[in-house]
């Protein structure tokens, strides 16, 4: 059975488009078919964190226009063959696309495809109303940071009213050692004040700045970044896995000398 | 600040929690500064038939209770009325 999945935030420049690409990616190297679909029309960018951007030739407007056919707008990932991109259209605007055209198209979308992730664009106007239209379930990424919770809280009232079924809050670029002296609020204090259960929680990692360079996501590489990404994948089809050990030290010296910290 | 201030200082982290909590309090209720305005008048009316308070001074806001007992903090309506003097009403 296929799910419609979008990855929303309110705010912009908290990770949608990384989570995107990454948790996709990751869904992908489980088995999974999956498509991207970029509903950020005006801004698109998702196709460049995949190093997709020289392969487009249709996109979201001309499906949904019916310029082309859905199989000709899609784009095969260069990594992955079960793993395809429906690009955005960068010359249009919100105004383009309906919230009745997404749901009929997530559903076209459902015969071929396990998942289908939709990356939403930044605000709560028309571009969030289309992204989120068809969607099983939401993904809400913050990062421990008051602007960035205050708009979460408000896209999960606005998702809730919208009836979304499941929603789940990914915590970005949690740095561990400002947790620790207090100066960064925590996951359970994300937690707490948003009251929505956390699927996955992922550190600061300069590795996502290399790897948005060159164009390839990290998921299941051997960086934190790219294990939690991973974890998320495997949570969103069901398994259960454990929360990362986000200050990567499980060697032997160092758990004793977090065991003497405790004291 | 005191040098007891300096110690007792909060993490950045925990201000930052407590802000949040009470911002989304009052924005999850939802109620607009207009509303509010309505509120508070209506509450004057209301008071002033039966004691003279000090309009000036009157304050409400949208707070979280910090009721013992559950865990979840609901949202409360706070209003802090100065009482001038009691009416003298003429029932006798």
């Amino acid at each position: 059975m296929s799910e419609v999945i979008v990855i929303t935030s309110g705010k912009g420049g908290v990770g949608k488009t990384t989570t995107s690409a990454n948790v996709g990616t990751g869904l992908a190297q489980l088995g999974n078919k999956v498509v991207l679909i970029d509903t950020d029309i005006g801004l698109r960018n998702l196709d460049v964190v995949l190093g997709l951007e020289n392969r487009i030739v249709y996109n979201l407007v001309d499906v949904v226009e019916g310029n082309c056919r859905i199989k000709q707008a899609l784009i095969k990932d260069k990594r992955y063959p079960n793993l395809q991109l429906l690009p955005s259209a960068q010359t249009r605007d919100k105004t383009s696309v309906t919230p009745e055209q997404m749901r009929k198209l997530t559903e076209e979308l459902r015969e071929e495809f396990d998942y289908i992730i939709l990356d939403c664009p930044a605000g709560i106007e028309q571009g969030f109303k289309n992204a989120i239209a068809g969607a099983d379930r939401a993904l809400v990424v913050t990062t421990p940071e008051v602007s960035a919770i205050r708009d979460a809280d408000r896209i999960i009232g606005l998702l809730e009213a919208e009836e979304m079924k499941k929603i789940d809050l990914i915590v970005n670029r949690i740095r561990m050692d400002m947790v620790k002296r207090g100066d960064m609020m925590s996951m359970e204090d994300v937690q707490e004040i948003l009251a929505v259960p956390i699927i996955g929680v992922v550190p600061d990692d300069e590795n996502i700045v290399v790897a948005t360079n060159t164009g390839e996501p990290l998921v299941g590489s051997n960086s934190l970044a790219g294990q939690a990404f991973l974890n998320i994948s495997r949570r969103i089809m069901g398994e259960e896995v454990e929360l990362l050990n986000l200050e990567g030290k499980t060697g032997f010296f160092s758990r004793i000398a977090s065991w003497f910290a405790r004291k | 600040m005191g040098l007891m201030d300096f110690f007792k200082k909060k993490n950045s982290g925990d201000v930052a929690k407590d802000r949040l909590k009470l911002l989304l309090v009052s924005e999850r209720a939802d109620c607009s500064p207009e509303v509010m305005e309505m509120i508070k008048n209506d509450i004057i009316q209301v008071i002033s038939k039966y004691m003279e308070i000090d309009t000036e001074g009157l304050d409400i806001q949208i707070t979280k209770s910090l009721e013992d007992g559950k865990q979840e903090a609901a949202p409360t309506l706070y209003a802090n009325i100065p009482i001038k003097g009691r009416k003298r009403t003429d029932s006798k």
